[in-house]
């Protein structure tokens, strides 16, 4: 037998579980510092003029990020479904389907900034679109598939088996019953996984730094799909490294307004899905 | 059903199967367009002299493309991001789950979840305007911007990835090996350490494995807080140094490259490198998880 004299069970675990509150307080206190800075130093130097103004401010900023995301979602989004739709609907369970969500889960690993490369080889110089809003839609389009594809199926298994057996029961056909039975009953997840897909794309900065993000632009606005754009992350980017004299509180501002937008798709994104949960017929 | 209804069917049925397959495509189209990218560099340098070479001075006269300080200062960074994240993940998602009260576990899965949402840019920004000056102050070291000041903001963006998959795999553990240990004798903490992490450890690899990931390919806060200075980290101390990871030497140098240079080349052959490196680290994770979805069963 051990001589050593072994500290009891109850001391251990006293010890160990005051290790793993205190562990919760590294993670907690970190992020509360984080958005109450945020809240403070963005507050100071935001006013409606510094949002509103087109050279100086943030307007031109916001409608680029609002753009390229809506025009992420719209190209992201029947690709995504139709993946999803063939994963929970039609595939079997075999070596296809297997290798389908290993490629998933590698899409949603490669690394944004590869995302940019293949967006500058691909959609910039292969199919000569150049640096514009398009090119870096298509890019973030294919950055949010994976996340798109595993949210969508996730809202069509969530739909009982039996409403699809009813309605082929009535004679409807496979996708009779996919369009009018089981895709309006998935609708809202489909929604959900979507308004959090925007949420990365507006928070994401280096797939569209060589596809169409520019700074200092002759029209602040784009006026068509071919137009360069500035996005809200880019912004911030270039004012934190490249312009040290854009006056401090602005970037603050500029890092705030970010974080609002991305925190608040987020946060819809949460409330969305748990008034779905809470209304469902099933 | 009418023929024409049947041929629509068919049709319809055909276009899901095509896109399903899609994820197949685009992964094998990354592949390909960074390998066609990539391989013109070796008219410009050999293998050898690209990955085990130690300067990377791509716009010098002759150029040297050697990605050795690339290939370290993506390593310094990253394994001190996991040295910080890991244990605080592991130990933030066995709270979770298995200590916290309920309304302790309300407050943080939420904020694990803002965490994760936000952006990279926005932890650059904060590491440069904030945490790096204050961390230069309170060490005292010559610049606001090093590895360490990377790890540190790395690590609580690769956090959350860490804290949801080992909180899903811990989770998934059956009550009956725990009640089973309590029955014993055996006190909670025993049991947590002795049979329910043990259990899941399959699932607290795998989400290891994705962090890791996620901090290798991290970008934008790289580029912004760890100085960019393209030379082989010195011991430990080089935690305290500049460097310049993989990731960031993309970002920083492609938008001043010309098409087709040997130099574009280059960048196209670290996104090369950087794409093999997730591929393996997330099949292996993958592969972790479904074991651990088979003890659940």
């Amino acid at each position: 037998m051990s001589a050593l004299p072994r500290t009891s069970p109850k001391v251990s675990q006293a010890v160990a579980f005051a290790l793993l509150w205190i562990a919760a307080v590294v993670v907690i206190v970190p992020v509360a510092a984080i958005l109450a800075i945020m809240l403070l130093k963005g507050g100071k130097g935001l006013s409606w003029e510094l949002i509103s103004s087109v050279e100086e401010g943030l307007l031109p900023a916001i409608a680029g990020t609002a753009a390229l995301v809506a025009l992420t979602a719209l190209i992201s989004a029947p690709f995504g479904i139709a993946a999803a739709v063939y994963l929970s609907e039609y595939a079997r369970a075999g070596t296809l389907v297997r290798l389908i969500r290993l490629a998933i889960v590698n899409l949603a690993g490669v690394p944004s900034v590869v995302y940019g490369l293949f967006g500058l080889a691909l959609f910039v110089t292969l199919l000569q679109l150049g640096r514009c809003l398009l090119a870096a839609a298509c890019t973030m389009a294919l950055l949010v598939l994976p996340l798109v594809i595993t949210a969508s199926e996730e809202a069509l298994r969530q739909v009982p088996r039996r409403l699809r057996e009813a309605s082929l029961a009535l004679g409807a056909t496979r996708w009779q019953t996919i369009r009018k039975v089981v895709l309006p009953n998935a609708l809202p997840g489909i929604i959900t996984g979507l308004i959090l897909s925007v949420g990365r794309a507006a928070g994401e900065t280096a797939p569209i730094l060589f596809t169409g993000a520019f700074y200092g632009l002759t029209h602040p606005f784009p006026r068509s799909l071919g137009d360069p754009f500035v996005a809200l992350t880019y912004k911030l980017f270039v004012d934190a490294t490249e312009f040290p004299h854009v006056e401090e509180a602005e970037k603050w501002a500029t890092a705030a307004v970010l974080v609002a937008l991305v925190v608040a798709m987020n946060l819809a994104a949460a409330v969305f899905r748990a008034r779905l949960r809470r209304a469902r017929r099933w | 059903m009418s023929s024409a209804q049947r041929a629509w069917e068919w049709f319809v049925g055909k276009v899901i199967r095509l896109s399903g397959a899609m994820a197949i495509v685009f992964v094998i189209l990354i592949f390909a367009f960074l390998l066609r990218d990539a391989l013109p560099l070796l008219r410009s340098a050999s293998l050898r002299e690209i990955l085990l070479g130690d300067t990377w001075l791509p716009t010098s006269e002759p150029p040297k493309f050697g990605m050795l300080p690339l290939v370290l200062g993506s390593l310094y960074v990253t394994v001190g991001a996991l040295i910080i994240a890991v244990p605080l993940g592991l130990a933030t998602a066995a709270f979770i789950s298995e200590v916290a009260p309920r309304w302790i576990q309300e407050i943080l899965k939420p904020t694990v979840e803002v965490l994760a949402s936000i952006p990279s840019v926005v932890f650059g920004f904060l590491g440069l305007l904030l945490v790096g000056p204050w961390l230069m102050e309170l060490l005292d070291l010559p610049l606001p911007v090093f590895a360490g000041l990377g790890s540190l903001m790395l690590a609580f963006m690769a956090m959350p990835t860490i804290v949801s998959v080992a909180e899903d795999a811990i989770r998934s553990v059956p009550t009956a090996l725990r009640e089973n240990s309590l029955a014993l004798g055996a006190t909670r903490w025993q049991t947590i350490r002795r049979v329910v992490i043990p259990a899941a450890r399959s699932g607290i690899i795998a989400g290891t494995l994705l962090g890791l990931g996620r901090a290798i390919g991290e970008t934008m806060t790289v580029l912004m807080v760890t100085g960019n200075a393209a030379v082989i980290p010195e011991g430990l101390v080089g935690i305290l140094r500049p460097v310049r990871t993989l990731t960031a030497t993309i970002a920083g140098e492609m938008g001043e490259t010309a098409y087709a240079t040997p130099h574009y080349h280059a960048l196209f052959m670290i996104g090369l490198i950087l794409f093999v490196i997730t591929f393996l680290t997330n099949t292996i994770a993958d592969i972790a998880v479904r074991r651990s979805g088979g003890v659940a069963q």
